[in-house]
């Protein structure tokens, strides 16, 4: 027994066992999956840079680029390279979509996470995360079918495909990703802040302007912007209601087109290595540097609530 | 209604009268039938071993129990002659006539300044004050808790900025604008190391006589040495309610003795 016991205690301590190898194959597997966002996101950014890199250095003016509101990409022998008017129409809708989205959004945030309790509380936190997941040709979809005629009969204009529709379309598909995280910054206030201002007097009503929402409001501000990247990165909702027309909008009720739209209906037909293929790119670069930035910036705001 | 009521507050002989108090959370009773009369103007300390009650008894005085949602309460609280569970009472005057201080100091996340006059604000109805008046009122509460001269030149830096010493006497401080009759302390120097509690045990006993004060320690020397009356709760029932020296020297129930002893909690 002794001996057996002594024997044991004998494994030399640089002996591997089976689960010492499955420890350090987990751990490499998901280093993989934990570092595979980077990797993806850098070779998205290559692809797009060298796809784009050759029209930019090559054939690019700066100034018509951004100033120009001319896009006649395919024609032949004067091409414009202008996306003034598809920036102004992105900006416009986004723009619309934030005025829509932020009541919407933070009074469904304060809703959730200040009144409702129990049932209540969980069904509305799990509806409103289903509305964020239906996808957006559904939503545009909507745009065309419901919102086009009512847009023309409500307020009597001759096209419903506009700012307006595109505008309240993606407001509502952007507000429940921002009530969502504009929620997690109002649980994430400590409760000792609405004790303390309820010991004190204050109004249900009270604790939330005056206690909870200032100290939220970085966590806020960030859902706001994460709604911005969204409605500058969407596409397909956008195509379908904005009614598609290279336009510098004078009002709301006018046609528009968004660079993301521009390039998810121009580049099926160009021909790889064309300039026109080579600038839709070039706006495929300028898209993702502004969302990147936009969500850098968001995910910095969040993060330091959290630390503070 | 209100003269009265101000009339019968200036005579009354007990800040805090309550009578076959029950309390639930859901279905678990935390509180059987607590008859206390604590009186006005002096410091009354409530010991007792780890869920007795106390805090719970605490919190029902301002009813900040109900944030919870699932608490049940039967009998009588009076504070200052008036019931506290009245079905007429707006909780707003009930918590401006009784101020609260917590385990955790917990300032606002805004300046000084702010905070000493957030509660003021809630309670000046109509006409703000003008910015002279409020540093008057600033002052005069932050002289009171001695925290004056450390912060005077910093009013508009973050609350939440400041020691925890200095953090918890900003929460006692806070209170004085509103002119609370009762003051409810919830172990409020648990947080503190012991320069701290010694400072605002200090504090506390400077403030009584102009407030009625109900303290609840775990700390039963703190207890013995910061306060005039005692109530020792076990189970959610009162045992022993009388002048703290008289329980500490001579306890009249053997639980009381057991406990003070040092025998359980």
């Amino acid at each position: 027994m002794q001996q057996g016991g002594n024997k044991m205690s004998h494994d030399a301590f640089d002996r591997r066992t089976t689960d010492w190898y499955i420890d350090k194959l987990m751990q490499s597997l998901v280093f993989i999956g934990g570092i595979s966002a980077i990797i993806f996101i850098i070779g998205i950014f290559v692809f797009i840079t060298m796809e784009g890199m050759d029209f930019v250095i090559s054939r690019l003016d700066p100034v018509e680029f951004f100033t120009s509101e001319y896009w006649f990409p395919s024609d032949e022998d004067d091409p414009e390279f202008g996306i003034l008017a598809l920036i102004a129409g992105t900006a416009s809708v986004t723009g619309l979509a934030m005025l829509v989205a932020i009541p919407f959004a933070l009074g469904a945030a304060i809703y959730v996470g200040e009144f409702a309790t129990g049932k209540t509380r969980e069904y509305l936190k799990v509806l409103v995360e289903l509305l964020a997941a239906i996808p957006s040709v559904v939503w545009g979809f909507i745009g065309l079918s419901i919102m086009n005629p009512l847009i023309i009969d409500v307020f009597d204009v001759p096209v419903g495909l506009n700012i307006l529709n595109a505008g309240i379309i993606l407001g509502l598909m952007a507000a429940p990703i921002m009530a969502s995280i504009a929620e997690d910054a109002l649980k994430a206030v400590p409760d000792g802040y609405r004790e303390a201002a309820e010991a004190m007097g204050a109004t249900r009503w009270q604790v939330i302007f005056k206690v909870v929402l200032p100290a939220a409001k970085n966590g806020l501000l960030g859902a706001v912007l994460l709604g911005v990247g969204r409605g500058f990165g969407e596409t397909m909702a956008v195509l379908m209601a904005t009614g598609h027309s290279v336009n510098m909008p004078d009002s709301i009720f006018d046609s528009v087109r968004a660079l993301t739209a521009t390039i998810a209906a121009e580049l099926g037909e160009t021909a790889v290595g064309s300039d026109h293929y080579g600038v839709l790119f070039t706006i495929g670069i300028f898209l993702f540097l502004i969302t990147f930035l936009i969500n850098l910036t968001a995910d910095l705001i969040v993060r330091g609530v959290r630390k503070g | 209604m209100n003269t009265t009521a101000e009339n019968v507050s200036t005579q009354i002989e007990h800040a805090i009268h309550t009578r076959s108090l029950n309390l639930w959370y859901g279905t678990f009773q935390a509180l059987f039938d607590v008859n206390l009369d604590i009186k006005q103007g002096i410091i009354t300390s409530l010991i007792g071993p780890s869920g007795c009650g106390k805090s719970t008894f605490l919190r029902s005085v301002n009813r900040i129990n109900e944030r919870l949602g699932y608490v049940r309460t039967e009998g009588l609280i009076e504070v200052m002659g008036q019931n506290v569970y009245d079905e007429n009472v707006e909780l707003v005057q009930v918590r401006k006539q009784v101020g609260m201080v917590f385990q955790r100091p917990n300032p606002l996340p805004i300046s000084i300044r702010d905070n000493i006059i957030f509660g003021h604000r809630l309670h000046t109805e109509g006409r703000k004050p003008s910015i002279s008046e409020q540093d008057d009122i600033i002052e005069a509460a932050l002289r009171k808790v001695l925290l004056w001269d450390k912060v005077k030149d910093r009013l508009n830096s973050k609350a939440t900025e400041l020691s925890l010493e200095e953090q918890q006497k900003l929460c006692i401080a806070r209170l004085l604008p509103v002119k609370p009759s009762v003051l409810l302390m919830d172990e409020p120097c648990s947080a503190l190391d012991p320069k701290g509690t010694e400072a605002v045990e200090e504090l506390i006993w400077d403030l009584r006589g102009e407030y009625t004060i109900l303290i609840v320690t775990h700390n039963m020397a703190q207890a013995r040495r910061a306060s005039e009356e005692c109530i020792f709760m076990l189970m959610g029932k009162v045992i022993e309610h009388t002048a703290t020296e008289a329980m500490f020297v001579t306890p009249e129930h053997k639980e009381t003795a057991d406990y003070i002893e040092g025998r359980y909690g």
